[in-house]
């Protein structure tokens, strides 16, 4: 025979009592929560130590270094042109661009950036401008499949693939490009490839309005990112931000035309800068930047004189090798080059560049001869980071995934 | 305005503490000669002359000089666009200044990094601890009495303790051993 038991129910007023000690037991409880070094959403090795009350993030130290190499310690052991090399693992998205940022440097301190033959400088800013675009890229498509939407991705890893073939024609390497030399850059632009730049400016615009209507008016996107991770003026100057997450916050500043270097002062382009200052205003900054960048590129081809593409001087630049087996005084330079590398002058400079990720800066600080007696480099993802220890607390967990993959950071640039 | 003049203002409202200024590839330079007062140079540059971006800040390892360290600030100012160096030395038995975290938020990170890099302690300086290497890790690698191929130290998991062969590189090839197209042959023979 079946039983009827009756259901236990509390008195009203003992309900709300026993409620609000559960509540009293569980205030002041927090959680701390460890959020990388491999993480998906930490893009590379950022460690984030959260504490969390609920959802909410009460406090959160980011802990960098993980991929440290000493790389400035390795550059005051080594010749200017040797460090090349290790100027492409800085911000390995956009290889090409640190390649140039630190050439120019170099050649700041020599005094010879206005020697640059012209056809050089054209080249350099068209490398630096297919680097910003395939860093923008990936940092849209990591960041539109960190909030969920995966498509995204897809599609701009396949014009990714695209520019790296471009990068291999052009340097010989899709990765790590050392393309630049102190003083001009390797090799000429190989033929047909202004054509084959050319195509892909015609096909990547395409790629740029898909991505945008999966993106710019979708609903789950903009919910995501709207009024999240907002970063006031006066926050993005105090903490040192810069490139688009600068921009994304409203200040109008781009090296490329408050300072500009290279031919950019000759180039049409426009500066996008967000309202708000949230991760919204910093896709959409970066979405414009792209576009922008394929307008100056369109503008490089059509404008990209002849001549040679380093300085015509074998004291600075290794000089031809034909020469080299065939004269005297080219083998000496070549042999002072190789050995000593070039003697510089004592003293000390900084030149800032604007790189896809911010302000990629190089101090240099000589006392004569061929290495540097100390090199700083100032990494914009490192001084970006910097602001996550206010950006964060009061956000919910799941916007630090949304604000990460807005900041567009790369590690193996911030622990250098 | 030009950064040449903003120096020289600077200079007029501290006297004696700044140095002239030294200009070199355009950029002007100034030294403060005493490292306690940093923090209040600092301040009157951002509140009076409107630097209001920290671009970076840095150290130097003078070694066998005296006084041993110089730490370097590059400023910068939105409103007129100019850039500034500003240099102070701190001797070795020192190693300690003001911190100016109070100015710029963005120095808190850089000081670390110095801290860290280099040894010098910055007084006042929130959260004062290594950044880049780990908790605990004995040496300030960029030091110039530090060896390039590193110390052994006491977490041996940690990271590598056999010093690596130093002369012509990492990547050297050693007397009687395999060379190098052995060790890393450019293409693989096809298997069969």
């Amino acid at each position: 025979m079946a039983t009827v038991q009756d259901l236990e129910f509390k008195d009203p007023a003992a309900r709300v009592s026993g409620a609000a000690d559960e509540l009293r037991d569980m205030q002041g409880e927090k959680m701390v929560l460890n959020m990388g070094p491999s993480h998906p959403a930490t893009h590379g090795v950022l460690r984030l130590i959260l504490e969390l009350d609920g959802e909410i993030i009460t406090k959160a130290a980011p802990d960098v270094g993980f991929l440290h190499r000493g790389d400035e310690k390795i550059a005051e052991n080594m010749t200017y042109t040797q460090f090349i090399p290790y100027t492409d693992r800085l911000d390995y998205l956009a290889p090409l661009a640190n390649n140039v940022a630190y050439a120019l440097a170099v050649e700041k301190l020599h005094g010879i950036q206005q020697d640059l033959p012209p056809r050089c400088q054209y080249i350099r800013v068209i490398c630096c401008e297919l680097a910003r675009i395939s860093a923008h890229l990936l940092g849209l498509g990591a960041f539109a499949m960190d909030v969920g939407a995966l498509t995204v991705f897809l599609h701009t890893f396949t014009e990714r693939e695209k520019i790296y073939n471009l990068i291999e024609a052009l340097t010989g390497a899709r990765f790590t490009t050392t393309y630049t030399r102190i003083g001009g850059v390797s090799r000429d632009l190989p033929p047909g490839w202004v054509g084959q730049c050319r195509k892909f400016l015609e096909e990547v615009v395409v790629n740029f309005d898909e991505s945008e209507k999966l993106l710019t008016r979708n609903r789950i996107f903009v919910d995501r990112t709207r009024d999240v991770g907002v970063i006031s003026r006066a926050d993005a100057i105090d903490y040192g931000l810069t490139g688009p997450n600068l921009r994304g916050s409203g200040i109008d500043y781009d090296l490329r035309k408050a300072h500009p270097y290279l031919v950019y002062s000759q180039l049409k382009f426009d500066i996008p800068t967000g309202s708000v200052g949230d991760c919204y205003d910093r896709y959409l900054v970066r979405m414009e930047e792209m576009r922008q960048s394929v307008r100056i590129l369109r503008q490089c081809l059509d404008q990209l004189p002849d001549g040679p593409v380093s300085i015509p001087n074998g004291k600075t630049v290794l000089p031809p090798k034909e020469k080299v087996l065939t004269k005297m005084e080219e083998l000496i330079h070549q042999f002072i080059l190789v050995t000593q590398g070039e003697n510089a002058p004592p003293g000390e400079i900084y030149f800032g560049a604007e790189n896809p990720k911010g302000e990629l800066g190089f101090y240099i600080n000589s006392r004569g001869g061929g290495t540097p007696h100390r090199l700083k480099i100032r990494a914009p993802s490192f001084v970006n980071l910097g602001i996550l220890s206010h950006l964060l607390p009061g956000c919910m967990m799941s916007d630090t995934v949304a604000i990460l993959g807005s900041l567009d950071f790369v590690m193996g640039e911030c622990d250098r | 305005m030009t950064a040449l003049e903003l120096a020289q203002q600077l200079k007029a409202r501290f006297g004696d503490l700044i140095a002239d200024p030294v200009e070199f590839r355009g950029e002007a330079t100034l030294k403060v000669r005493d490292a306690e007062r940093i923090a209040e140079v600092c301040a009157a540059a951002k509140q009076d002359l409107g630097f209001d971006y920290l671009v970076d800040l840095t150290s130097v390892d003078n070694y066998g000089d005296d006084p041993r360290f110089t730490v370097v600030y590059e400023l910068y100012g939105y409103g007129h666009r100019c850039h500034l160096r500003l240099k102070t030395d701190v001797s070795e038995e020192k190693s300690e200044l003001p911190t100016i975290t109070a100015v710029w938020r963005a120095a808190d990170w850089h000081e670390r990094e110095i801290y860290d890099m280099m040894g010098l302690r910055f007084r006042g300086h929130p959260d004062l601890r290594r950044i880049l290497m780990w908790e605990g890790y004995p040496y300030f690698p960029l030091r110039k009495d530090f060896p390039l191929s590193g110390k052994p130290s006491e977490m041996p998991d940690v990271a590598f303790t056999k010093a690596a062969p130093l002369e012509g590189g990492p990547f050297v090839t050693v007397d009687g051993g395999k060379d190098s197209t052995v060790r890393e042959p450019r293409s693989r023979l096809p298997e069969n």
